[in-house]
């Protein structure tokens, strides 16, 4: 029946109509799964990974650091191999009581979420949809993909630094990072416990909405929640855009992007301003501190939120004489080379000596970032920026330099160091034909002008219904 | 300011991590490069600024000391490597 290609939300109408059974559905989906997935290769494991209920509802994927009872949850890691939770994050607990089946087996991504590419993956790099010799971006590059391939309805993804975002640039679909505080993190395996959100990546605008309907709201489980009423998401697909305030900020249009990138960008603000919307250049002075301050931050905030794997309560253990060196062993075997380069470094900033210079001090630049988009939200609704300064890059391309790794993640990064939400939106496609990504940003709990301005944007565009040939 | 092989040496020491020589040589270059790069934060002016640790005005948060519903001791050890009757089972600590 081909139900893969629908969105959630034309699947839901479906449902509701009894045109088509949950089961449909799902056999449907992992009839498609099997036929795509040896060339995409986003899920973790296609054999054994059985559902934990019946399905009675739309099938959702689910990055594979989101605790699921029962269901392997390895953070496509060694030294997590075959760890099942013995219960739900709190998201999950959500998605079931709205009905959804939680997919058996997990999307893949870069170990503990270290990376821009999937190739940090235990289990293997997983291959963009639009170009399979290109990577899908990453962390949450199984998810991205999969739902631009047709492989997942909608997915959750984590983003810390970028991780939602930045795969759904490359891989042409939607994905939002939500509001710190505004979706709890409650089951989900820390990285960077001042950055790290759950959110959505979907087909349309309007999935997007309707999932963070499901999974946004306060959490007594997870103590950084915020205690912030939830508006319906659904109601700011309004279309509307007359008259809202959007700042474009110079320094993100720089020296270093893909020219495609800005021509395609630039198109958007026109259409954009065509629809009504006011466009003003605006200024976000700090901006190149932002991954260096991102690199102090979220390896010491990992260096420690690591340190619980070690072999004692679960997982993988390697064979050793003493305790220390059961750690040791473990942690050398278990981790791959980026976790160790980002423990390293944490640890290394936030020790003996070191810890004023490098944490602290990026906790100061810290609060100049935030301060920047303060500022620049006085006078805006929102701003308009590139997702990525370039299409997606070939596997293998970036694998021996950590540095340009991490600057592919440039334009995101802010985002997560002041807290506030940002989506990610397609905006057209290169001449090689990749897709590129048009990142909205808002003020803190404001998710409603992001889903409002990136609706108006999309339905006025043909890009949310083009699909990649596999 | 640069970072040089016994530095790692320590830091992988404190982070419990074994590194072969080749890759302790390769992880040190790495590091040096990037702090390199970190280093660029130097050149601002931050002795005013307060830090920022957290984004959200938060602090202290309570809950009533009640019991409620926890994981039974055969699911909390269901993941375990090696285990006996309710506990963990470690190489022996001491002497």
């Amino acid at each position: 029946m081909e139900l893969y290609k629908l969105t959630a939300h034309t699947l839901r109408e479906k449902l509701n109509k009894k045109e088509v059974s949950p089961q449909d559905i799902l056999s449907d989906l992992k009839g498609r799964i099997k036929e795509v997935d040896p060339k995409v290769r986003a899920y973790v494991r296609l054999e054994g990974a059985e559902e934990a209920q019946a399905p009675k509802g739309i099938p959702i994927s689910i990055k594979d650091n989101i605790c699921t009872e029962g269901l392997n949850t390895e953070c496509c890691s060694k030294i997590l191999e075959g760890f099942q939770p013995p219960y739900d994050a709190t998201v999950i607990k959500k998605l079931k009581e709205a009905g959804l089946t939680i997919l058996g087996t997990k999307t893949n991504m870069d170990e503990f979420a270290f990376g821009s590419s999937t190739e940090n993956s235990y289990f293997g790099t997983t291959h963009n949809p639009w170009s399979l010799e290109r990577v899908p971006g990453g962390s949450s590059g199984g998810s991205a993909a999969a739902v631009a391939a047709d492989e997942a309805i909608w997915a959750l993804g984590s983003d810390t630094g970028g991780s939602i975002r930045q795969p759904a640039a490359f891989c042409g679909v939607v994905g939002m990072k939500p509001t710190y505080g505004r979706v709890s993190r409650y089951g989900l395996i820390a990285f960077a416990s001042s950055l790290d959100q759950i959110g959505p990546i979907t087909k349309d605008v309007e999935d997007c909405a309707l999932l963070m309907n499901m999974i946004a709201g306060f959490d007594p489980k997870d103590s950084t929640s915020a205690d912030i009423k939830v508006p319906d998401y659904t109601k700011s697909l309004a279309n509307n855009i007359k008259g809202t305030k959007i700042g474009i900020p110079k320094e993100y249009f720089v020296k270093g992007m893909s020219g495609e990138i800005k021509g395609l960008v630039e198109e958007a603000v026109e259409k954009l301003k065509s629809l009504g919307a006011g466009v003003k250049e605006v200024s976000l002075p700090h901006t190149q501190y932002a991954v260096p301050v991102y690199y102090i931050i979220a390896t010491a905030e990992a260096s420690s939120n690591l340190a619980r794997f070690d072999g004692v309560q679960y997982g993988f253990r390697a064979k050793a004489g003493d305790l220390i060196d059961m750690y040791k062993k473990t942690r050398e075997q278990g981790f791959g080379q980026e976790a160790k380069r980002r423990v390293l470094l944490g640890t290394f900033a936030l020790s003996h000596g070191y810890y004023d210079a490098y944490y602290l001090n990026a906790l100061k630049v810290r609060t100049l970032i935030k301060q920047d988009f303060e500022k620049v939200f006085n006078e805006c609704d929102c701003i308009i920026t590139p997702t990525a300064p370039t299409p997606a890059f070939k596997i293998g391309e970036k694998a021996d330099d950590p540095l340009q790794m991490y600057l592919s993640d440039i334009y995101t990064i802010s985002v997560n160091l002041a807290g506030i939400p940002g989506v990610s939106l397609p905006c057209g496609f290169t001449k090689q034909n990749l897709p590129a990504g048009l990142q909205i940003l808002g003020k803190a709990f404001d998710e409603e002008t992001l889903i409002k301005v990136a609706h108006a944007y999309e339905q006025s565009t043909p890009w949310h219904k083009m699909k990649p040939r596999l | 300011m640069a970072i040089n092989q016994d530095t790692v040496k320590h830091v992988a020491h404190l982070a419990r991590i074994d590194l072969e020589q080749k890759e302790l040589e390769k992880i040190s270059q790495q590091l040096h490069a990037i702090l390199d790069y970190i280093d660029t934060l130097r050149k601002l002016d931050v002795k005013d600024v307060p830090p920022t640790s957290h984004i959200l005005p938060i602090k202290n948060v309570l809950r009533q000391d009640l019991p409620q519903e926890s994981l039974p001791v055969d699911e909390a050890l269901k993941n375990a490597p090696n285990k006996e009757r309710n506990f963990f089972v470690v190489p022996k600590v001491i002497e």
